[in-house]
């Protein structure tokens, strides 16, 4: 299983998540974006590059709870909840948005 | 013969009964929690001290890197070997003996 | 909250060797959406887990030694560490990384989350709990 990508496959598990993290890129971004029915906005980017940053900082993606506290301080409680999150994201934050991002599903995912 | 020890020296008795049965001129290889034992200034720094009179220590580096050991807290004599090392100290020896 | 219990995941192996710190972590993560009062036992090799410095790429392994740098995130923020266990492992204090929280009872200021204790304090550590988790 995988996403055909640039003649190549990016190789992904049964759930869509990436296996080789080293093979994301923007561009394979949206192509699971796109699997996810979702449009990549400028407020969809923001959790995901900010999970990206988070998972480089300290190798975990972050739980929700995790995510909303640490989204809340550095932007502000307005994006920093989880009906905004749920918003962006509709099958769940850390599931899709992460998925997205290239991570490994989230340990106690919602 | 090249003794190949892979456990903590804090947590079996592995080092210390390959260190009773080694003869001198015998190599030690210390890989995965092995290399712990080549730590300066632990409770057995002092066994691999004494023993290095009779045979060469030597311990695998990417074992040490993994586990943050930093090369000046090894025990002077323990030399660091790569991979290639590895297979080196296999070929050289007429026989390896793993102390699992 | 009136049923907050005090967990405590005890620490034995050394990080690579064994999945048993991993293991620990992982559930350590899971736990901590419960919101119960979790500390962390080092002690034997245990101490290992949290040297500095760990770079596992030439071992073909994840490292995870940055995870313990999030449990602050996840209200995980007393991490016991027993000094005997470093002393015999030829190791101190200076050779751990630093883990640290922010204390939202005080202004988000970061706070050391280690906390050096001796044999006999880490004993006392042990009994005052609700529920013990080992690894």
């Amino acid at each position: 299983m995988g996403y055909m990508f640039n003649g190549a496959e990016a190789e992904h598990d049964e759930e869509g998540y990436l296996t080789d993290l080293g093979q994301w890129t923007p561009e394979l971004a949206l192509l699971i974006a796109q699997a996810e029915n979702l449009e990549m906005t400028d407020e969809r980017w923001e959790v995901v590059n900010f999970l990206r940053d988070y998972y480089e900082e300290y190798q975990v993606a972050p739980a929700i709870r995790v995510l909303t506290k640490a989204l809340s301080k550095s932007m502000g409680p307005e994006k920093g909840n989880s009906e905004y999150l749920y918003e962006l994201f509709p099958y769940g934050p850390a599931k899709q948005a992460c998925k997205i991002a290239g991570l490994p599903k989230p340990t106690g995912c919602i | 013969m090249l003794h190949i020890v892979n456990k903590s020296p804090f947590q079996t008795s592995t080092l210390q009964s390959c260190l009773d049965h080694a003869l001198a001129g015998d190599a030690i290889l210390l890989i995965e929690d092995g290399v712990y034992a080549a730590i300066r200034g632990s409770a057995v720094a002092a066994a691999v001290t004494e023993a290095k009179g009779k045979v060469t220590f030597h311990a695998l580096g990417p074992d040490i890197a993994a586990r943050g050991i930093a090369p000046e807290k090894l025990i002077d004599g323990v030399t660091s070997v790569d991979y290639g090392g590895f297979v080196d100290l296999v070929a050289e020896h007429q026989t390896n003996q793993a102390w699992l | 909250m009136a049923d907050v219990r005090r967990f405590l995941y005890i620490n034995r192996k050394a990080p690579y060797g064994t999945i048993y710190a991993l293991e620990s972590l992982e559930v350590v993560l899971i736990g901590a959406a419960f919101e119960q009062d979790v500390s962390l036992a080092f002690l034997d090799d245990g101490v290992f887990q949290l040297a500095k410095g760990q770079d596992t790429s030439g071992i073909g392994m994840k490292g995870f030694s940055a995870i313990y740098r999030a449990l602050g995130d996840y209200g995980v923020t007393k991490l016991y560490v027993e000094t005997d266990s470093l002393a015999t492992r030829g190791l101190t204090l200076d050779d751990l990384q630093a883990i640290t929280f922010e204390d939202e009872n005080d202004g988000y200021t970061e706070k050391p989350s280690i906390i050096p204790v001796n044999k006999a304090e880490m004993a006392k550590v042990m009994a005052e709990q609700d529920v013990v988790l080992s690894f």
